[in-house]
């Protein structure tokens, strides 16, 4: 009976363990099937398109008006502690670093896993559970060349342009903070910001975090679109598994991409 | 919604955030100010540099004039070797004085050029032989207490 009960415990973790290394196996050869496939992505650009509009511009309120609070709560925080030190002109420093490299790339992107990596699964798993997916195979449609790569691009390629955007917002949300509310110097605001910003080692830096967290977004939510079960549980499960999972690889990811990024001249 | 709603759509989506990158690179980075015209290599010794950091502006009469590009320490003499680029617009004398300030009390530090009166001119990949180094406050503190100290005991 005690036998019964660790040797039924240690198969459930077992099975638990390859479990998921399978399914990592699975996604790894997905994500090479979507490159494979993803031809007729770029020539019927037009699915594309339609997949940046529905995953992009669709998210750009919410990045926006995101962007714009976080910078000025930058501003306000920022500001109570840097005239403690009398430095108060190093707030837009302060802003514009902390956006550009951090904050900008890594909210968008969580805000983006949210809004348009959960809406993706969803509608692939729905896709799948009506038998929509099945029936393209019947019309000889590959549904990954069809359905899955178009969003999986669009992810791609809209996840940098709302991560700047929402460091452009949150950059002039700390300028109306900072200069218009609470009276920095304006000129200072802004030399201070250019003369320790670098475009190489910041913005550039800050653009390649955000379209790395742009696969990872798009191809843990295709992923999970696809690999759901096929049922009204399966596809909520698979959503809630997209944000959950994809905000714990955004966070890793951005751990590593920092550590090899800004090791401190 | 038809095909030619989606694409402007789109196209606006694509060119604000290209506007946002752009403003990022102007407005916020330094791309316009950095701009890599041309310029010539000067190095120069010291004893000590504070905390001088790459990139930190080379500045004369408080204008930028270069960015240190380089700093080594050379085993041998058991000095700083710090590499500048200077702007190849600007030419300094031959016995010009190079030396580490601070800009304010907390401020960055950056190396300030002490123009002098040679009419033979710096050349790419000279060595500035004088240096004054940066002003380490503890030393500052601890001299300043030991004059006090002695002048207490000759009273």
């Amino acid at each position: 009976m005690r036998d019964d009960f660790f040797s039924g415990g240690l198969r459930g973790l077992g099975r638990r363990v390859t479990d998921r290394v399978w399914r990592l196996g699975f996604a790894s050869r997905f994500l090479l099937a979507i490159l494979m496939y993803s031809g007729m992505a770029l020539r019927r650009f037009g699915l594309t398109i339609r997949e940046i509009y529905f995953t992009g511009v669709l998210s750009l309120i919410i990045i926006l008006v995101s962007g714009l609070f976080v910078g000025m709560v930058l501003g306000l925080q920022g500001y109570d502690t840097l005239q403690r030190y009398g430095s108060s002109e190093a707030l837009g420093i302060l802003v514009a670093l902390s956006l550009v490299r951090e904050l900008g790339p890594v909210v968008a992107a969580l805000l983006f896993a949210s809004r348009a990596g959960s809406a993706i699964t969803a509608e692939i798993g729905l896709m799948k559970a009506t038998e929509q997916l099945s029936a393209m195979e019947m019309m000889a449609v590959d549904p990954i060349a069809r359905v899955v790569a178009p969003r999986f691009w669009a992810g791609v390629i809209s996840m940098p342009m709302l991560a700047a955007l929402f460091s452009a917002l949150g950059v002039f949300g700390g300028y109306l903070v900072g200069v218009q509310l609470i009276g920095v110097d304006e000129g200072s605001f802004w030399s201070q910001m250019q003369a320790s910003v670098d475009f190489r080692e910041d913005i550039v830096n800050g653009v390649i975090k955000s379209a790395v967290f742009g696969v990872i977004i798009s191809w843990i939510a295709v992923f999970e679109g696809y690999d759901c079960e096929p049922t009204a549980e399966g596809v909520s499960g698979a959503t809630t598994r997209t944000v959950v999972t994809s905000s714990l690889a955004i966070l890793a990811a951005d751990f590593i991409l920092t550590a090899l990024m800004f090791r401190g001249a | 919604m038809n095909r030619a709603t989606l694409d402007l759509w789109v196209g606006f989506f694509v060119a604000i955030g290209l506007a946002a990158l752009l403003f990022l690179a102007l407005k916020v980075g330094n791309l316009a100010s950095s701009n890599v015209g041309e310029t010539y290599q000067l190095q120069a010794e010291f004893d000590n540099i504070g905390g001088l950091k790459i990139r930190a502006p080379v500045k004369s009469a408080g204008v930028v004039v270069g960015r240190v590009s380089d700093i080594r320490f050379d085993p041998e003499s058991y000095r700083a070797v710090v590499t500048m680029k200077m702007d190849a617009r600007y030419k300094f004398p031959r016995d010009t004085i190079l030396t580490i300030n601070t800009s304010g009390i907390l401020g960055e530090q950056y190396v300030g050029v002490e123009v002098g009166g040679d009419t033979a001119m710096l050349k790419d990949g000279d060595m500035v032989k004088k240096t004054q180094s940066a002003v380490v406050l503890e030393k500052l503190i601890s001299q300043f207490m030991f004059n006090k100290a002695q002048d207490d005991s000759k009273k």
